[in-house]
């Protein structure tokens, strides 16, 4: 793995408005991203965890300026996303792609399946109509979809069928950065199984970067080389999947963990739990956001918000104590 | 042995008109006190088993055969009415999304108080009664939350709402039908914590329904496994995990990817569940299973013991041969 950079987002922010007539003059704002800056590696997985609400997927769309930051820059092979012209866009736009959890959501009823992936050649103005269909079997080929499935409608196909799709739409247009939002969650887990080799294989033979946004641990962890977790729109940690999951830093990461579900009865349970509710995107508390809800907050986590820090091991975290070696010793294990 | 608190009895269920079967043949029993996890993925019919048990299947689908044996009483033989007055009392169920069972309208509090009601206690009695499950289920500040409406909760305090209204009832049986699955994962951790703990205090018998084998690891004392309407094995839930007999068992464990061991290539089932409608001939699992024979072509493969606690839907461990009588559960 080569450990340039593809993608970086340098303190991006997405403040969503609410819409709310009567309190326009106090101009509340839901912000779902807050300060983010994260790199991702060519030829790596990043992967993205957190809980519903944290800002993940809204993280992932501001990589590809899916949404407008509301402040920072993402840069692509160096490049700043955000000054790019319309046309230049476009253009970057054909080496980021995503895949989407429904597919079905994404995929025309009405469009025959060869036609949905070369809707993207057309929309690019690629080939001309003969090199297009070669170019809709070789997708086919490369997600292991039979050719026939070219003439067919997405109603015919399984869910896990309809995702290749999905990932066959994603790369006709050979990109290189591609952010998977749930890519999985929807499947089963005998067909999950089945796409994440997929993605795995394309990967390696492509050598694509992959941002994994997921709320499933076990899945990120076995797809990923780099973890980042988020909570309530910042990021609290970054580190290499294992030592992530050998020893966590954060104690949100702590306690996110410890609630995975055991993979057999007799594996000893090593509960953090945390206690009260995610404080809403529209208050966010002062200092460390989350101190309401940590077992080791002090004084200064409620004051000062934490920034993210290199810890000696070359992780990163967003917690005072920390920083300090000052938590108690994880009962992770 | 202990008279079981529940049975089901060659359950099977079809579309109306009976030509296409849903659930075919189930039969299990869960005793007091035990927690039974059933697992399945989509389209294998384990939240119709739940509406089964309840007597509340849709108007397309018809129970053709088949006892529900509630302590001693078959629930499928009697009037609609008599059914309905043992549901919500004898037999409660919580469900995926709280949102939608509980009425918007109206103050949590009340919700379960209309329970304790239907069991003859005074409007002030069972206000109190309320607080006090709220408490037993460990909603924050009780005496407050009874007054909130569902939408102002969230999730997880949703879901233990449902818990109480389910308790209030004081049922000999509970069913869940993924009552974490739309839960982010530390709240689920939380809510499995809590049942665990009123299933131990209470001696709760329960029929816990999940697609996700981390949260049967979690709960169950037994496990039933689903594969398209039938039973494919059930065993106690270590030897499930150590000792899975049917290949489906076995290919679903192997297709998880494990939150510590190592991270090989990930087992995989080649196809799909099929759809109803568009069942296999014989055994179910047989297009997708790498021990398929001929004679699994033939006919639905009988549940057969391998062990007195463990028993299996499939030829193989008996060596492709028929099953002897004493064998068939």
């Amino acid at each position: 793995m080569t450990l340039e950079t593809i993608i970086e987002a340098r303190g991006v922010t997405k403040v969503f408005a609410t819409n709310s007539r009567f309190f326009r003059r106090q101009a509340v704002g839901a912000r779902a991203v807050d300060d983010i800056s994260l790199t991702v590696r060519s030829g790596e997985t990043l992967g993205l965890v957190g809980e519903s609400g944290c800002g993940k997927s809204t993280t992932g769309r501001l990589l590809l300026r899916l949404i407008e930051p509301t402040a920072g820059s993402v840069l692509f092979n160096g490049r700043d996303l955000t000054e790019l012209s319309k046309a230049e866009l476009r253009h970057s736009r054909r080496q980021m792609q995503i895949i989407f959890q429904d597919p079905y959501g994404s995929l025309n009823p009405r469009m025959k399946i060869g036609d949905a992936i070369s809707e993207a050649f057309v929309i690019h103005g690629i080939g001309d109509r003969a090199s297009r269909q070669r170019s809709v079997l070789d997708m086919l080929d490369l997600v292991r979809l039979p050719r026939s499935a070219a003439a067919r409608y997405p109603h015919e196909f399984s869910g896990g069928q309809r995702q290749r799709v999905g990932i066959a739409r994603a790369l006709a247009l050979k990109p290189s950065f591609i952010v998977c939002d749930e890519a999985v969650s929807a499947l089963d887990v005998s067909v999950q199984a089945q796409i994440i080799n997929l993605l795995q294989d394309l990967q390696r033979e492509l050598k694509l970067t992959y941002l994994f946004i997921s709320h499933n641990l076990s899945v990120v962890r076995h797809i990923s080389d780099r973890v980042a977790v988020m909570y309530l729109g910042r990021i609290v940690e970054i580190a290499d999947v294992d030592t992530l999951f050998a020893r966590p830093a954060h104690p949100y990461t702590q306690a996110l963990l410890s609630a995975i579900p055991r993979s057999h009865p007799d594996e000893p349970r090593h509960r953090h739990p945390l206690t009260g509710d995610l404080p809403s995107a529209l208050a966010i508390p002062k200092g460390c956001r989350f101190a309401s809800r940590c077992p080791f907050a002090q004084d200064r986590c409620r004051i000062l918000d934490p920034t993210l820090e290199t810890l000696p091991d070359h992780r990163l975290v967003a917690c005072h104590r920390a920083v300090d070696g000052t938590l108690p010793a994880s009962a992770h294990s | 042995m202990v008279r079981p608190i529940l049975e089901i009895k060659n359950l099977t269920t079809a579309l109306a008109g009976g030509a296409i079967t849903i659930l075919e043949d189930i039969s299990f029993s869960l005793e007091p006190g035990e927690v039974l996890g059933v697992v399945g993925e989509s389209g294998s019919g384990k939240s119709m088993l739940a509406l089964s048990m309840m007597g509340l299947l849709p108007k397309a689908v018809r129970r053709t055969a088949g006892r529900i044996v509630l302590d001693g009483e078959d629930l499928a033989g009697l009037p609609p009415d008599r059914w309905r007055e043992k549901r919500g009392i004898d037999l409660a169920m919580i469900f995926q999304e709280p949102m939608t069972a509980l009425n918007p309208v109206m103050r949590v509090g009340d919700q379960v108080a209309e329970v304790l009601r239907r069991r003859g206690l005074t409007a002030t009695k069972a206000r109190q009664e309320a607080v006090g499950l709220f408490t037993k289920v460990e909603i924050p500040a009780p005496e407050q939350r009874v007054a909130a409406y569902p939408h102002e909760l969230s999730g997880g305090m949703r879901q233990r709402v449902m818990i109480a209204i389910a308790l209030a009832a004081n049922p000999k049986v509970l069913i869940a039908d993924e009552p974490t699955t739309a839960l982010d994962v530390t709240v689920q951790a939380q809510i499995l914590d809590l049942l665990r703990k009123l299933q131990k205090e209470r001696g709760l018998s329960l029929v816990f329904i999940t697609h996700d084998l981390g949260v049967i690891a979690e709960i169950a004392d037994r496990v039933l496994v689903l594969y398209a309407g039938r039973v494919a094995e059930i065993a106690p839930v270590r030897t499930i995990f150590d000792n899975p007999r049917h290949p489906y068992t076995r290919a679903l464990l192997a297709s998880i990817p494990e939150i510590n061991g190592p991270r090989g290539r990930l087992v995989t089932i080649e196809g799909a569940v099929p759809s109803i409608g568009a069942m296999p001939k014989g055994c179910r699992y047989g297009p997708r299973c790498p021990l398929r024979r001929d004679i699994c072509e033939q006919e639905p493969p009988q549940l057969g013991r391998v062990s007195p606690d463990q028993a299996v839907a499939c030829m193989e461990p008996f060596g492709f041969a028929r099953l002897p009588e004493e064998a068939l559960v």
